[in-house]
């Protein structure tokens, strides 16, 4: 306060109230015009932004999933399609009083104990924006059931959903691949709400998931409105989904199917690859798990005993499978000599054993084949043609052949998981065990043992190129077939001589008779091979080789074949690889596979008579023998694991770390026998069964 | 005089400001009827009722001469802090803060009251004070008690917006009574310095927590956040134009809350836009200037204080409530005047009118020159 004020007056009083009060006026008017301002800047600067929140608050829209697109075959049949599914699945985030609602669930859909403790095992484990599947492919009365008495039962979500569906069921396993529940890193990526929709499922393997944009479709909504409690006031117009494009396959479903069965009981793969085109019509891996309830989500069960057969079910063989080749190389070496000048009428005489530098290399005939023009060679198999020509020439002049007809070749192809071999030669050896080329390596690598592996793909490649004489490109998507395939760089004569060989295998006294077509004017051109997954020793062939029924599975040796038919105009060609097969039984050996699928193609009323016939002996068809098998599988794990058996959708794409350890370890096994091999033992194909 | 057919008392009302409060107190109730979801039940009929009625009542008590104002302005001062005090020791007794006084009959609340009261007893302190005396410390004592003590019981209660409101209303009429203006501007800083310290100190936690989530309120939005980020959705996607009545989202399901109470003028600028908001804002606007060319005309320190300091606190209703629903202000708990469901503020509000209307009436009598 100043210590001496200055006199107020009564006038100035009054006149310094009515400039205050004009003041305090003006002021007022200044925040009326300040709100005024604020609130045009809210509803007119800001109106959009207001309103899409305002709308989002007014609208509860639920996603639709998309209908999967289908993935049909060449002629419009499906392969994957979709069905109808009521399911019930449950939104750990809204969900209240878990207990009460799980025991009234169980009541109403008749749950057993089994799936109760799964469903309560993913809900402790789920995120809490992931839904938990409590139970599909409902009956109408059940999912009914749920849906009148929702109120009781907050965070359970009933709905109508496309579940995928693959008629021919395990046939087309690793071709399609499977689909299931994306999973917590996937919507982390996106953050697309699709992806948290209860019966939303995407490809998790095969083409499933290469072709996932094409496949996948937009999503639907169903809008309502809601007021803030959640209390639906009015449906709103329901926003359809945009069903999937359909994808169509070169592949022939009924092949697939035929070829998958007649595959048997065996740990094998087959292509089928057309000759005009290079379409692959069918790409069958056995034994295989069953699509269906792979996307429906397998139990810990089905996936330990998937995971333990020996048969690896979960390995696609036939990108990812690595063979020696064994003797279905032997044309190519043919087409290979031809081209670097050798005479295809030049013998040689096999005397049954070839000594090179300290070792002696055996042919699989004991006693011999006597002298072997190239024709013969090929024909009879003979190693000891193909070790000599070899040895003369050296395999740095093969191994360029080999490529060019596919071997060691990595296909454009939308499978994510391709091993792709070696077609081996002295710069690879020195670049990758840093040694020299030896006498043994090119002996070994021209009977397709030592260093050489292939995929079963790459193989029937190998046939459908030498059969048309073009680098046809294999093809699986039916708007992407290479159709102008150029003409290998080699002469046509000797292509007519390799194939004209490759018939005197089935027709003329070969190694192939086994696989002669029963369709009269109509003639196969194949080659056999045989893939040795152990060594002989020196002491074993003196007291007399083994016999493959003796010895178990694993190192039972592997049988191969590649074919072309008809053999004077090729339009089909095809590679079957069996694991361990041995040749121990004929029903279920290459030629007679080989055989049934090339009748298929030419004569489908024979195929078909001939796999009723056979089918029976080894158990029937492939679903008959998997719930076999599962069956057994349960009985010998007594008493069954506990109900901790929850459905997971974590298992087994074909790039999955335990299916890369199954794979790593059958080719290693095969690299491994190479470099150890030692001259004096050799590396020599087993019995080849005459027929 | 023109009026021959029209009473002479009902000719002398000031039929222009009437007009506009019936006009303010009508569009409340149509908003009241579309936030009931287009029902007249529970708020707009009863709504419309009592204003009416209290609205007779202001005109009835516009009639009160201002000496009997200027008399009974200490006294009931100090009726209304008796009160307040006796809601507090109830509230001690009972265990928990209370605001209310339960006379069986009626609830009152006192601290209401206070508002014109303030304004009033400030008004009579100055109008006692000698001119001579208006830049000594003797002009601010006292009044800085008349203010301090209702003030800080309200704000015991706890109810912040209302104690800021009796300090703003008592301010205003210490500046009007020519206190000098540093000791504003002084003020001023000193507040800046003390709310800080108040925040953190003082405060009550939700208080606090208002507080804090009005400077951000998108970093909680579903929690103490929601109603300001709600009601700024309810403003800013009605556009110019608004959604039209009845067609309001927000309030109609249920996302805006308190759409009926402080939040009523989102409730009424989603369905009326800017259009409607600026409009209302016009009326109070002119209101409220009404009040202060009242002061302006008045003769008497009493009169002047006493309308201008009535007028601004009509002001500060309107000011705070707005400020708080756009999101200007962290949420104080005061309400719309007119708007507004609820008596409390409907009954201060037409008490503070009829006031300003006796003064009026003064006014007018008295010859012109």
């Amino acid at each position: 306060m100043r210590r001496n004020p200055k006199i107020v007056t009564e006038a100035m009083q009054s006149y310094s109230f009515s400039r205050r009060a004009w003041l305090l006026g003006a002021a007022q008017a200044g925040v009326g015009v300040m709100l005024a301002g604020r609130m045009a800047w809210l509803s007119v600067a800001q109106n959009e932004h207001y309103s899409i929140l305002s709308e989002k608050n007014r609208v509860d829209s639920t996603l639709i999933p998309p209908r999967r697109g289908w993935i049909v075959d060449r002629n419009g049949v499906p392969i994957a399609n979709n069905r109808t599914d009521f399911r019930v699945d449950i939104i750990p985030d809204r969900l209240r009083d878990e207990d009460r609602v799980l025991v009234l669930l169980q009541q109403l859909l008749r749950l057993t104990p089994e799936d109760m403790a799964r469903v309560r095992i993913d809900l402790d484990r789920a995120a809490g924006f992931q839904p938990v599947q409590v139970a599909e492919r409902l009956d109408w009365d059940r999912f009914a059931a749920v849906s009148v008495r929702l109120p009781e039962l907050p965070g359970v979500q009933p709905s109508r959903a496309f579940a995928r569906h693959y008629p021919a069921g395990a046939a087309v396993a690793h071709l399609t691949g499977y689909v299931g529940v994306p999973n917590a890193e996937q919507f982390k990526a996106t953050r697309d709400g699709l992806l948290v929709t209860p019966g939303f499922k995407l490809g998790k393997d095969g083409l499933e998931k290469a072709l996932e944009s094409r496949l996948r479709g937009k999503p639907g909504a169903k809008r309502v409105e809601v007021t803030a409690r959640g209390k639906l006031v009015a449906e709103l117009a329901t926003k359809p989904d945009v069903p999937g494009k359909t994808a169509k396959l070169t592949i022939d479903a009924g092949l697939q199917e035929y070829a998958a069965r007649r595959l048997g009981t065996n740990s094998g793969s087959a292509v089928v690859i057309d000759c005009r085109t290079g379409e692959m019509l069918c790409m069958v891996s056995v034994p295989a798990y069953d699509p269906n309830s792979f996307s429906d989500g397998i139990s810990h069960l089905e996936w330990q005993m998937l995971s333990e057969d020996d048969h690896v079910p979960l390995m696609n063989k036939v990108t990812q499978g690595l063979y020696p080749p064994g003797s279905t190389v032997k044309p190519m070496n043919a087409l290979a000599l031809l081209d670097a000048g050798v005479a295809a009428d030049q013998r040689i005489n096999c005397t049954g054993a070839m000594r090179v530098g300290t070792g002696v290399f055996h042919c699989h005939k004991r006693g011999g084949h006597g002298p072997l023009d190239m024709k013969g060679a090929v024909a009879q198999s003979c190693d000891i043609y193909f070790y000599e020509m070899v040895r003369r020439l050296g395999y740095d002049r093969i191994a360029p052949v080999a490529r060019t007809v596919g071997l060691g070749e990595k296909f454009e192809l939308p499978f994510t998981t391709q091993r792709f071999g070696t077609v081996p030669d002295s710069a690879w050896k020195l670049r990758k065990y840093k040694d020299e080329w030896r006498v043994a390596d090119s002996l070994n690598a021209s009977i397709g043992q030592g260093y050489v592996l292939a995929n079963p793909l790459q193989l029937a490649v190998m046939a459908a190129r030498l059969a048309s004489g073009r680098a046809l490109q294999p093809s699986i998507l039916a708007d992407r077939v290479h159709r102008d395939a150029p003409a290998l760089p080699y002469q046509s004569e000797h292509l007519q001589l390799v194939r004209e060989a490759m018939w005197g295998v089935v027709n003329g006294g070969g190694t192939g008779g086994a696989a002669r077509l029963l369709i009269p004017g109509v003639q196969i051109a194949a080659k056999t091979g045989t893939a040795q997954v152990r060594r002989i020793t020196m002491a074993e062939r003196r007291s007399g080789v083994l016999k493959n029924g003796q010895l178990p599975f694993k190192l039972r040796d592997h049988a191969l074949f590649v074919c072309f038919a008809p053999a004077d105009n090729p339009r089909y060609a095809a590679g079957v690889v069996l694991e361990h097969n041995g040749h121990t039984v004929r029903n279920l050996d290459t030629p007679l596979i080989g055989r049934d699928i090339m009748t298929y193609l030419l004569d489908r009323e024979r195929a078909l008579a001939s796999l009723a016939e056979v089918e029976p002996t080894w158990g029937g068809d492939i679903a008959t023998r998997m719930a076999a098998t599962e069956a057994a599988y349960r009985a010998a794990r007594n008493p069954p694991p506990a109900a901790a058996a929850t459905k997971t959708d974590a298992v087994v794409p074909s790039d999955a770390p335990a299916v890369e350890r199954a794979t790593d370890l059958a080719n290693q096994t095969q690299a491994a026998l190479a470099t150890n091999t030692v001259a004096e033992e050799g590396s020599t194909e087993g019995t080849e069964r005459d027929e | 005089m023109s009026g021959r057919t029209v009473p002479e008392g009902l000719a002398r009302l000031p039929w222009k400001v009437i007009l506009l409060v019936i006009a303010i107190g009508v569009f409340g109730q149509v908003v009241l009827y579309s936030a009931a979801g287009g029902s007249f039940s529970p708020w707009a009929k009863s709504q419309g009722l009592r204003f009416f009625v209290l609205l007779a009542g202001a005109v009835a008590i516009s009639r009160v001469p201002e000496r009997a104002w200027k008399a009974g302005a200490l006294p009931a001062y100090a009726l209304i802090l008796i009160a307040l005090v006796l809601v507090e020791l109830l509230g001690a007794i009972k265990g928990g803060s209370q605001r209310w006084l339960d006379l069986g009959f009626i609830r009152l609340q006192p601290s209401e009251f206070m508002k014109p009261a303030i304004v009033l007893a400030c008004a009579k302190f100055y109008d006692m004070l000698p001119a001579g005396e208006t830049r000594r410390f003797s002009a601010i004592w006292p009044a800085a008690l008349l203010i301090g003590l209702p003030a800080a019981f309200v704000m015991k209660q706890p109810d912040l917006g209302t104690g800021l409101m009796i300090c703003a209303g008592g301010a205003t009429v210490m500046f009007l009574a020519g206190i000098p203006l540093r000791l504003f501007v002084g003020g001023a800083l000193a507040a800046a310095v003390a709310i800080p310290l108040a925040i953190n100190f003082v405060l009550h936690d939700y208080q606090r927590n208002r507080i804090l989530i009005f400077l951000d309120p998108e970093s909680d939005p579903l929690g103490t956040g929601y109603h300001i980020s709600q009601s700024k959705i309810a403003i800013g996607s009605g556009g110019i134009w608004g959604k039209g009545f009845l067609n309001g989202t927000q309030s109609h399901l249920d996302y805006l809350p308190e759409g009926h109470t402080d939040f009523v003028f989102a409730t009424m600028a989603e369905e009326w836009g800017l259009v409607g908001g600026c409009l209302l804002i016009l009326a109070f606007l002119l209101v409220i200037r009404w009040g202060i060319d009242v002061a302006q005309a008045a003769e008497g320190r009493f009169a002047r204080l006493a309308a201008a300091g009535l007028a601004t606190t009509i002001f500060f209703y309107v000011a705070i409530n707005l400020m708080m629903v756009m999101g200007l202000a962290p949420v104080v708990g005061i309400p719309l005047p007119l708007v507004s469901f609820g008596s409390s503020a409907q009954l201060t509000v037409l008490l503070s009118l009829g006031i300003l209307m006796s003064i009026d009436r003064q006014n007018r009598r008295r010859p012109r020159w």
